[in-house]
């Protein structure tokens, strides 16, 4: 049987930051049996022109993305923000212009969040992780709220045998920091932050786990500036291929 | 009222320091959030009431001048008069003139956001006629010298037991207690003298229905009995777009905004008010008038915006908002604070006066879930700053950085450098270490953490070398 063509959208963010997690997710997807291709000339779906009112740019770049990934099977994404501004926001933004409007849409239809994708289409059976320890999941607001991600995360989770998942108090509430509003309200941001640290601290558990890096730059960064330099931040990609 | 949105970022600042407010908070945040949850689960399907909930108010705003029109004719009927206002300065002088009318020194109220989006108060000081807030938490920011409200139905939720105690001391002149029963004892006795002398009652109305031509109103205190019964006229004041079409709807309304504003089932108080006394009847009014105000909501109607409107002012979206729960609402600088001020503002009292509102919001949607009506709140912010950045408001650097970026991510070859320069550049301010203390290029994320190190290559070019690894040993 031909293996499954998923096309990898590492996103912005991985790229820059942590390409451990884009390797993660890469080798989890092989793992589960498909294809995947990373085509070169990506770069960033476009999210944070949109959320900063700049539509232009936002079009641009939807336009690109659609461009480069519509020939795959699937879409996956290490992120639930990413994948949802593909799968939600582009045929909003499209909207306006028909043949677009059906490609987003069509593109739309087949993109994932990478642990939904796992659970949900491949249903994988097993993964290579082998964390041991405690551990709680911090769910990103767009993923969780936009997308339903919620059980899948743990469900793989679950099959790591050393591992133990403590959930938090408000595991569903926002780390503060929403893209540019960290850098605009910074002292804000920060605040709400320092909320979702000390649950995690409460917790009790050795390392904080969610699927989107953004909220974890953020969650990491506060933790130290707390002076926490114990708790592990790590992504849900990270743990699952065994790279953490 | 005076807007001081401009001033969002500075007050919210304030705000974050100020540690008596953010103990407030903290106890606010807990109350509000568990009983609402509690509260929807005595309902078997709540998101499909939810659902008929945004059916009714879909299917007034989309055809508000009929249901106005049949709402007046039937207020008309029952013996009351209909006034229309295009914005505050009107209803103050409406009111004015009736109270003048009536030979009216003084007016117990309460609670009517409309009236603090007018102004009404100082309007009503000036022309010589007494306003007196009945509603405890109005009653206690009105004697703190004219307080603005910092949430829309518990407007005193800012202060704590002792900023009570300490202002009743000195306001009434009695002991300082820190006894609640006591306390609220004490603020009856004082109002109870103004519900026997007032001449004139002003209410707010939490929905008009069009079938009967009367206004419904939610409270839990009581005063909004005393104030709507007693004195000889009754004002009611509110937005043009709270009418809805029959009092079946009332029910299904009712069974979602209790329990979405404080987590109860139904308010202690739920009146219908419908016309003024008649022969045979012991209390009520002997004049009522209904004060329907515009205020910048007829432009919202067919707006990208047109949303808003189903807006039945319950107060969730704040209550679960993680930005609002960390400042307050004192710090959104007008009337109504949250994702829902955030969206009124600019609309109402203008965008070029509120340009951060759009901006503080994580974009959680925590608010759009717990909306009762279902108000895609996080998109209309969105739209917000699309409508900013078409009119110029946002600043210069800001929107040529935006320009830019957006244009080098259209440029794979470009963006890839500026991706490998920026990994390396990161890599060097944290000097070695796993962490940035100051990060010069967005110095506002430093304010309060740090930021991790990259690990200072981007993805593609660790994936280029892998993959030209693989060929070279095959």
């Amino acid at each position: 049987m031909a293996r499954v063509r998923v096309g990898l959208f590492v996103t912005c963010l991985v790229d820059l930051m942590r390409p451990r997690i884009g390797f993660a997710a890469l080798k989890l997807l092989e793992g589960a049996g498909c294809e995947v291709i990373v085509p070169d000339t990506q770069t960033c779906c476009g999210q944070p022109a949109w959320n900063s009112g700049d539509a232009p740019g936002a079009v641009a770049l939807a336009k690109k993305t659609i461009a480069e990934f519509e020939a795959f099977e699937y879409v996956v994404a290490p992120s639930g923000s990413c994948s949802d501004h593909i799968r939600t926001e582009y045929p909003v933004l499209l909207a306006e212009e028909s043949e677009w409007l059906d490609r987003a849409t069509a593109l739309a239809s087949r993109t994932y969040e990478l642990t939904d994708f796992l659970v949900t289409v491949m249903k994988v059976d097993s993964v290579p992780g082998k964390h041991q320890g405690t551990v709680t999941y911090h769910d990103s607001c767009t993923g969780l709220r936009s997308m339903g991600i919620k059980q899948q995360p743990r469900a793989l989770l679950a099959k790591l045998k050393g591992l133990e998942l403590t959930e938090m108090n408000g595991c569903e509430e926002c780390c503060g920091f929403g893209g540019t509003f960290s850098v605009k309200f910074g002292e804000i941001s920060a605040a709400i932050a320092e909320r979702k640290c000390e649950n995690i601290l409460a917790s009790g558990a050795q390392a904080v786990v969610g699927g989107d890096l953004g909220c974890l730059l953020n969650i990491e960064g506060k933790l130290r500036r707390m002076g926490n330099e114990s708790t592990q931040v790590l992504h849900v990609a990270e743990l699952l291929a065994g790279e953490d | 009222m005076e807007i001081k949105s401009m001033y969002f970022k500075a007050n919210a600042k304030t705000k974050l320091a100020d540690v008596a407010l953010q103990g407030n908070l903290e106890n606010a945040r807990g109350r509000f959030v568990t009983t609402r949850a509690e509260a929807i689960k005595e309902l078997d399907d709540f998101e499909g009431t939810r659902d008929a909930a945004e059916a009714i108010r879909n299917r007034v705003i989309d055809n508000l001048d009929l249901w106005l029109e049949r709402f007046e004719h039937k207020a008309l009927d029952t013996g009351a008069k209909v006034l229309w206002a295009k914005d505050g300065a009107e209803v103050c002088r409406l009111v004015i003139e009736i109270a003048k009318r009536h030979d009216v020194k003084k007016v117990t109220k309460s609670k009517s956001m409309l009236s603090e989006e007018a102004g009404l108060n100082q309007a009503l000081e000036a022309a010589g006629i007494q306003p007196v807030e009945t509603d405890l938490g109005e009653y206690i920011l009105q004697v703190d010298n004219n307080e603005p409200p910092s949430h829309i139905i518990a407007p005193a939720v800012h202060k704590g037991l002792n900023d009570v105690a300490d202002l009743f001391h000195k306001v009434h002149g009695t002991p300082r207690k820190t006894d609640i029963p006591a306390l609220t004892r004490e603020a009856r006795e004082v109002l109870r003298q103004h519900f026997l002398s007032a001449e004139m009652g002003l209410s707010g109305g939490n929905f008009l229905v069009a079938e009967t031509g009367s206004v419904a109103l939610v409270t839990n205190e009581g005063n909004g009995r005393m104030v709507t019964t007693m004195p000889r006229v009754h004002v009611v004041i509110t937005g043009i777009e709270k009418v809805i079409p029959t009092l079946e709807d009332l029910s299904t309304l009712m069974r979602v905004l209790p329990r979405s504003a404080t987590g109860q089932s139904i308010s202690n108080y739920f009146s219908i008010l419908t016309g003024v006394k008649k022969p045979e009847e012991h209390d009520g009014p002997e004049h009522l008038y209904f004060v329907l105000v515009d205020s910048g909501r007829a432009d919202v109607v067919g707006s990208d915006f047109h949303a808003m409107l189903r807006c039945i002012r319950c107060g969730a979206c704040m209550n679960h908002c993680p930005v609002y729960q960390t400042i307050g609402g004192h710090a959104y600088g007008w009337v109504y604070p949250g994702p829902m001020g955030s969206v009124l503002t600019p609309l109402y009292a203008g965008m070029e006066n509120s340009i951060d509102l759009p901006h503080a919001a994580t974009l959680c949607n925590q608010c759009g879930i717990v909306c009762p009506v279902k108000i895609p709140l996080p998109d209309l912010l969105r739209k917000l700053r699309e409508k900013q950045t078409e009119r110029g408001l946002r600043p210069l650097t800001e929107r040529i950085g935006l320009r830019l970026w957006a244009w080098v991510a259209q440029q794979p070859r470009l963006y890839a450098l500026g991706a490998r320069i920026g990994a390396r550049y990161l890599k060097w301010l944290a000097g070695g270490t796993d962490r940035i203390r100051l990060l010069p290029t967005a110095p506002e994320w430093s304010l309060g953490r740090d930021f991790p190190a990259p690990e200072g290559k981007t993805f593609r070019e660790l994936y280029a070398a892998r993959k030209h690894q693989a060929k070279e040993t095959p």
